[in-house]
């Protein structure tokens, strides 16, 4: 049976970019990914924020960087089993079993497996599946790639749209006390699109805290306020209810007034946060490497953040944490970089 | 297609067999609803029902009104408990919401802190000599008669659908605070969208009105009635869903609450005293039943034994959409047959 150097599971934007670059130094990769094409959630996204770059141009550049490699893909395929290769005592390789029940051997593995985005029916209080104008940012996106707000009520005035931060982040009813860290920044994103969309709308967004920590985020932040007159409240959206015109009626506290809030809009988005891909929880249980959350436990996350703590097996990219696309496509740099320091090494 | 969050909310309610413990406070306001209840389930149904005549209160108005301890609470109920062993149940049956959601409260209290419920056995048994088994089943009665809906509809004379028209009837269903916002999954259909009440609306041949203020307590909240100071709080609360609910225009108004069915129905007269205003067109407010009485009244029971005149809006509107057969000359006649003394009239809200 042919040995590979390096599998990787996940062909999201980390699985491809450390495909690319194991490859480029000449190290014979399989990439598995479980969707027809590869791309990840990055395929769903319109633009990526804070400057606005159109996420199809960094798919194509990975995609052209994969095209150009000799890369073996397997897409549409999942993998059923992870284990340590058992066979007379070459405990160094690693075994995968694919959907298909085959067999394959590697060197290394690399779990590039992600994240999934938090099911919005789990916050029963915002009424998402039942009442029409109550869309997820993933929603919203598909909408501002066609170009299109869809606005469910009978409303004549201008509409009325607002954005809820922390929907299954950093609460914990849901579990999840961790910060997504793409949230605030990405309302903040969607905002000024839906502004420059419908300009006649009034649109704020209902936040704990507005957490701007990356480069030119603080800017865009400003610049939502400033020029498109976006509102920023900060105050937890307690429940969603209907109204007879079809439009929903949320509350709120508006925390720096201390006063409650009601607002009747035509349009919620709810800022969905990140969790474990399926795989991913299912990966770091198997292996008995997960954090409270289910995400794969990295050996150091200050001088070992690519490695687990089984040998030849490494992790990047949103399996291990909340990243943004720059973040992880420079945490699958990384992880290039370290396992052809291992398989150099021949450890 | 839309989403169904109270499917993901089914508790267990026992089929059979069950201890049945009264409400403080129900047998006056709702006169008939507890017998009624008790009727359904023998008569209807032909289950096993058991009225202990040794019951007593749960002291949840002394516990949610900081009066009563927490293990003094516990050990009162553990009497109860005592009085079902004895009596050979497992399945506790509390006819008000607050002793539900309390009996409720006490068992996961146990369940976390075994040591809270040795304290509570070694208490009952110095203070009365008696033990006791925790319950098997806990179930409100509002529980049972959802779990049955189908089965009694059958057995039904009359529909939630306006005689004249054809108009399935539109019912705003209002869930006690203690029933599922303390724990949702030990209610039908979870805190957020209950089930308990729409489903039998729904079964029944009505439409459940889903308003904006549907999740917003009553206003009675123990303190905020018990302290006189505070029952403008009551009733603002009571405002806000009245004010929220009437555009939809309401045929009646269901709960499982004592409190709850109450107050929506007294805080109309009091509103209307107030303001002026009443919620339906016709000035005569929205009726309010109990759960029990709506399933009486679409069983054919005489509405005045069921005690529906009792209540602050009168049911004749209601009853006369559905076509449900009254006697007007009966409304205030006592057990045998002799005229009561007539309440006095409202100066706004018509009766």
């Amino acid at each position: 049976m042919n040995i590979v150097d390096c599998i990787i599971i996940g062909g999201g934007p980390a699985g491809m970019e450390a495909a690319n670059r194991l490859t480029d130094q000449g190290f014979q990769v399989l990439l598995f990914e479980k969707e027809p094409e590869l791309g990840g959630k990055l395929r769903q996204w319109d633009k990526l924020f804070p400057d606005f770059t159109l996420a199809q141009d960094i798919l194509k550049m990975l995609n052209d960087n994969i095209a150009s490699n000799k890369l073996e893909i397997k897409t549409g395929n999942t993998i059923r089993e992870l284990r340590q290769s058992t066979d007379e005592g070459n405990s160094k390789e690693w075994e995968v079993i694919d959907g298909n029940g085959e067999s394959h051997r590697a060197r290394t593995v690399l779990i590039t497996t992600g994240f999934d985005f938090f099911d919005a029916t789990r916050k029963e209080e915002y009424g998402y599946g039942i009442y029409p104008n109550v869309i997820t940012s993933v929603e919203l996106e598909e909408q501002l790639k066609n170009g299109k707000i869809e606005i469910a009520s009978n409303s004549k005035n201008d509409p009325n749209i607002a954005f809820i931060q922390c929907v299954g982040s950093r609460d914990e009813k849901v579990g999840n006390h961790y910060c997504s860290r793409n949230c605030c920044i990405c309302a903040v994103k969607q905002a000024i699109e839906v502004k420059e969309l419908l300009p006649q709308s009034e649109v704020t967004c209902y936040y704990m805290d507005l957490r701007m920590f990356g480069q030119s985020y603080e800017e865009l932040y400003r610049k939502a306020q400033q020029e498109f007159r976006v509102n920023f409240i900060r105050g937890r959206v307690s429940e969603i209810s209907p109204t007879l015109e079809n439009r929903v009626i949320l509350k709120a506290e508006d925390t720096l007034l201390s006063r409650p809030i009601r607002a009747t809009v035509d349009l919620v988005v709810l800022m969905v946060g990140m969790e474990p891909s399926e795989t991913t929880a299912q990966l770091s249980k198997s292996l008995n490497m997960s954090d409270p959350y289910g995400y794969i436990a990295s050996k150091n996350s200050y001088t070992a953040d690519n490695e687990t703590q089984h040998k030849g097996l490494f992790v990047a990219g949103t399996a291990k944490r909340q990243l943004a696309i720059p973040d992880v496509i420079r945490d699958a740099d990384a992880a290039a970089f370290t396992i052809a320091k291992h398989l150099k090494n021949g450890k | 297609m839309q989403k169904h969050y109270w499917n993901e909310y089914q508790k267990e309610i026992a089929a059979d067999r069950y201890f049945y413990a009264r409400s403080c406070i129900r047998q006056t306001f709702f006169p008939g609803s507890e017998t009624a209840f008790l009727k359904i389930l023998q008569d209807e149904l032909g289950k096993d029902i058991y009225d202990s005549a040794d019951q007593h209160t749960c002291s949840g108005i002394g516990y949610h009104g900081d009066v009563v301890p927490f293990l003094t609470t516990s050990t009162v109920i553990a009497r109860l408990f005592s009085l079902m062993t004895e009596a050979g149940y497992k399945n506790y049956v509390p006819s008000c919401i607050t002793s539900f959601g309390l009996i409720v409260e006490v068992l996961d209290t146990w369940k976390h802190f075994p040591e809270t419920l040795e304290q509570t056995r070694e208490s009952l048994l110095k203070a009365t000599g008696r033990t006791f088994e925790i319950p098997e089943n806990v179930a409100h009665p509002s529980d049972i008669i959802y779990k049955f809906r189908n089965e009694l509809k059958s057995k039904m004379k009359y529909q939630l659908i306006e005689k004249s028209t054809g108009r399935p009837l539109r019912g705003v269903e209002h869930i006690g605070c203690h029933y599922a916002k303390v724990f949702p999954d030990k209610g039908v259909g979870g805190a957020e969208f209950p089930h308990v009440l729409a489903g039998m609306i729904e079964s029944w041949g009505g439409e459940v009105v889903d308003y904006p203020e549907r999740r917003h307590c009553c206003g009675f909240g123990f303190r905020n009635y018990l302290v006189q100071a505070n029952r403008g709080y009551s009733v603002s609360n009571s405002h806000k869903k009245f004010e929220s609910m009437a555009p939809y225009k309401p045929d009646f108004i269901i709960a499982n609450c004592p409190g709850c069915a109450m107050f929506l129905d007294k805080w109309q007269y009091t509103i209307a005293e107030m303001e002026g205003k009443t919620y339906d067109e016709q000035g005569r407010g929205i009726p309010v039943f109990t759960y029990e009485e709506l399933a009486g009244l679409l069983l054919g029971y005489d509405p005045w034994k069921l005690g529906v005149q009792i209540h602050q809006v009168q049911a004749e509107s209601f009853l006369d959409k559905i076509g449900i057969e009254y006697n007007p000359d009966e409304k205030y006649k006592g057990a045998s047959g002799e005229e009561l003394e007539h309440p006095q009239k409202p100066s706004v809200l018509k009766v």
